[in-house]
């Protein structure tokens, strides 16, 4: 999924430059010099020698994680200074596939790890290391909410591809082993996104993104694999079939949601198609859509310049979304402990807290609670009316006092998820026809 | 003699030499790997170094099926192609008036290149800039819609102005005009003066002078113009993604999507095939010039 992902225009540069020189080098040079001190005498400081060693890793994702204020408190509470590589979801994949040595952390989405894991490229971490593993919310463990209830589990689950069956295991492991292949961070349940002011009744289905009445009014993600999930969960609304799994579909599935597509698209149902982030918020901030598959942050954006749009959520349920942690097959030794260090910082509450204050869900709730006040904590999560104003992690000010989120609290949305991002079986075949669609 | 001109032979050879490197090092051995892979298997995650035709059946799956309908590549192309030719005759148009303006009726130098200079000014920011901008004007609630409603010209805003085949031809336009501005104005003022005087002194209007003289001998330069427009058109998939809304497709935007799906041999295919469509393209326009005679 590609997030606000073009806020950093020189990372490129800059990872290109950290790539350099390798840890493999940086460890020689070291331990030269610390022959060569401790040979002359003059230095009897070893330790001091391998602090030396700068605290670095290169970090690549999609931006969801990556915060110029995650940046700097974690490199004021653990020294470890994080060099952002930002790129789309689909661009990390290829990265991480094509050139695994560009990078020491990895921050992407569950349903990549379908490519990702068979490629090699990734090294699993191991949950006895990280601190909080037993308090990750059980939406990744075990598919169910704090509270019990069991969570829609098409399309790529993260329970179903979280743990490896072995530390080098290329295949997923259907019961828990201490080898996990994302350590969750962050997950969110999306919906479509209205412009309440123009649509001017309630909307309470999927079905109404491809309702004649918004007729060149409507929009849906030219991102194969989340579109075509949006695009079934209209079929499904619209009680025109019923998908055994909207994330792995058949061949004649592909076909049946394809075709639905066409038609709609044929009879002018579409204004445009959105790819990333500002493209969505652009559209419907000026008004060119009234209805759009969209994202939390970006309903916010819309909102902050003071149009009315609401994340809506609908009776059908959301398709929901979860990044987390590993590291690239080339990272060991010290630098996997920094790695360690660092994800068991991430998951220590700042982190969480920040995340949860963009809208987006913390793994570790118990963390992210103690950093967050009471009142932000009953408004983002318990989804009670805010007692103050709220206000993003920037500080600027999100929502005046009163106001209750979208679709309510934490158990709410997250208990109302009907599927999951997915990379399909046959997404060869997805893939070619959603170029058919377009060229249609 | 004999051995000046070895010399000579040598010489011109050690001139080629370097950009002959640069453009084997970076263009053909490249492209030759691009070929070599169009040719491999894939799979979900990597390349599979096997001969496969794959990337290619692929892409023309159902073609023979669907007949009389197109399918998706030859739809794509179709679309491609009609944009290709709406955005040259236009450019080719506008173009050439520019140019002859530029040549013919500016007397002075100075103003000669000073006015060329001007047609370079929207070249100093990003081509995606200056086709963002045309956003907040053509779209539903734009100014040129505001402008057309309050003046009653029409009751509705017009839809068709954003997001449709209109605006990417006018971005088109917009963006490229000046591609055969230059090499036209190039060719015209390099025409002898005293011809289009004698045209004249032999009783020539206007018009045929213009058909006679000016266009046969600006023709290098109307089909240098044409290849820089015919080529940026054919491999675009920006301008066609922003101002289409996405919704229109491009070959350009065909192997994007094999990219973002890890399908690099179907992607390579994909770019053969493209490659192939724009030589036969401008293969054919030299044909009817032969540029190498006339420069």
């Amino acid at each position: 999924m590609s997030k606000p992902s073009d806020n950093k225009p020189s990372d490129s540069k800059r990872s290109g430059k950290t790539s350099g020189i390798s840890r493999r080098t940086m460890l020689k040079g070291a331990a030269g010099f610390t022959g060569l001190a401790t040979g002359s005498g003059a230095i009897t400081g070893f330790p001091y020698v391998m602090s030396a060693e700068p605290k670095v890793l290169r970090y690549l994702g999609t931006g969801v994680n990556e915060g110029d204020l995650i940046g700097t408190q974690c490199l004021k509470d653990t020294g470890i200074k994080l060099e952002y590589i930002t790129a789309t979801t689909d661009d990390v994949t290829k990265r991480v596939i094509t050139q695994p040595n560009s990078f020491d952390v990895l921050d992407t989405e569950y349903f990549s790890l379908k490519k990702l894991v068979p490629s090699g490229n990734i090294l699993a971490l191991d949950a006895k290391k990280i601190k909080e593993f037993d308090n990750i919310t059980p939406v990744f463990t075990k598919g169910h909410l704090p509270n019990g209830k069991k969570i829609g589990d098409q399309g790529t689950a993260p329970w179903k591809v979280l743990y490896l069956e072995g530390k080098n295991s290329k295949v997923f492991s259907k019961t828990p082993t201490e080898f996990v292949t994302l350590i969750p961070t962050v997950y969110n349940a999306d919906t479509l996104g209205i412009r309440p002011d123009l649509i001017k009744r309630p909307i309470s289905s999927w079905a109404e993104l491809l309702n004649p009445e918004f007729k060149g009014k409507a929009s849906i993600l030219n991102i194969p694999s989340i579109g075509i999930m949006d695009a079934a969960m209209v079929v499904e609304a619209t009680g025109q079939y019923k998908y055994a799994d909207k994330g792995n579909m058949t061949k004649a599935e592909i076909d049946l949601t394809m075709k639905l597509l066409t038609e709609a698209k044929k009879a002018g149902q579409f204004r445009a198609f959105w790819s990333d982030f500002n493209q969505s918020v652009n559209l419907m901030a000026s008004g060119e859509t009234v209805i759009q598959s969209m994202w939390s942050p970006a309903v916010t954006a819309v909102r902050k310049k003071g149009i009315p749009c609401v994340f809506q959520p609908l009776k059908e349920g959301y398709r929901s979304w979860a990044t987390g942690f590993c590291v690239s097959k080339g990272v060991s030794g010290a630098k996997l402990d920094l790695a360690y260090e660092f994800v068991n910082w991430f998951l220590s509450g700042w982190a969480g807290a920040y995340l949860n204050r963009q809208g987006y869900y913390s793994a570790v709730l118990s963390t992210a609670q103690k950093s967050m006040e009471p009142y932000e904590w009953a408004y983002w999560m318990e989804g009670k009316p805010a007692e103050k104003d709220i206000k993003g992690p920037d500080g600027s000010l999100l929502e005046k006092a009163g106001t209750v989120r979208d679709g309510g609290s934490y158990d709410d949305r997250m208990g109302s998820v009907a599927c999951w991002n997915a990379v399909m079986d046959e997404n060869d075949y997805m893939v070619r026809k959603w170029n058919e669609f377009i060229a249609a | 003699m004999h051995q000046s001109s070895v010399r000579r032979n040598v010489v011109a050879w050690l001139q080629a030499g370097p950009m002959a490197l640069v453009f084997l090092a970076f263009f053909l051995i490249p492209l030759l790997f691009v070929v070599i892979v169009s040719f491999w298997d894939y799979n979900d995650y990597e390349m599979l170094p096997i001969f496969s035709g794959r990337g290619y059946t692929d892409t023309f799956e159902g073609c023979l099926q669907q007949l009389p309908e197109f399918c998706t590549i030859l739809r794509t192309y179709g679309s491609t192609l009609k944009f290709c030719f709406l955005v040259w005759s236009i450019t080719l148009v506008i173009g050439f008036t520019v140019a002859y303006f530029l040549a013919f009726h500016v007397r002075s130098k100075s103003w000669q290149i000073g006015l060329s200079l001007l047609c370079t000014i929207p070249f100093w920011t990003s081509n995606v800039i200056r086709m963002i901008a045309w956003i907040p004007l053509l779209g539903r609630n734009g100014l040129v819609n505001k402008a057309l409603v309050e003046a009653k010209i029409v009751n509705q805003p017009l839809e068709w102005l954003l997001f449709s085949e209109f605006s990417v031809v006018l971005a088109f336009v917009h963006l490229f005009t000046f591609f055969m501005v230059v090499p036209i104005f190039n060719s015209m003022i390099r025409i002898d003066k005293s011809l289009i005087e004698a045209a004249y002194d032999a009783g020539a209007t206007g018009f045929q002078t213009l058909v006679n003289v000016i266009i046969p001998l600006s023709k290098p330069g109307i089909v240098i113009g044409s290849i820089f427009v015919i080529t940026i058109v054919m491999g675009d998939f920006i301008t066609i993604g922003v101002m289409g809304g996405q919704q229109i497709a491009s070959a350009g935007k065909i192997i994007q999507t094999r990219l973002d799906a890890i399908q690099f041999p179907a992607a390579a295919a994909n770019a053969v095939i493209l490659l192939a469509a724009t030589m036969m393209i401008i293969f054919s326009m030299t044909r009817l010039v032969d540029i190498r005679r006339e420069l």
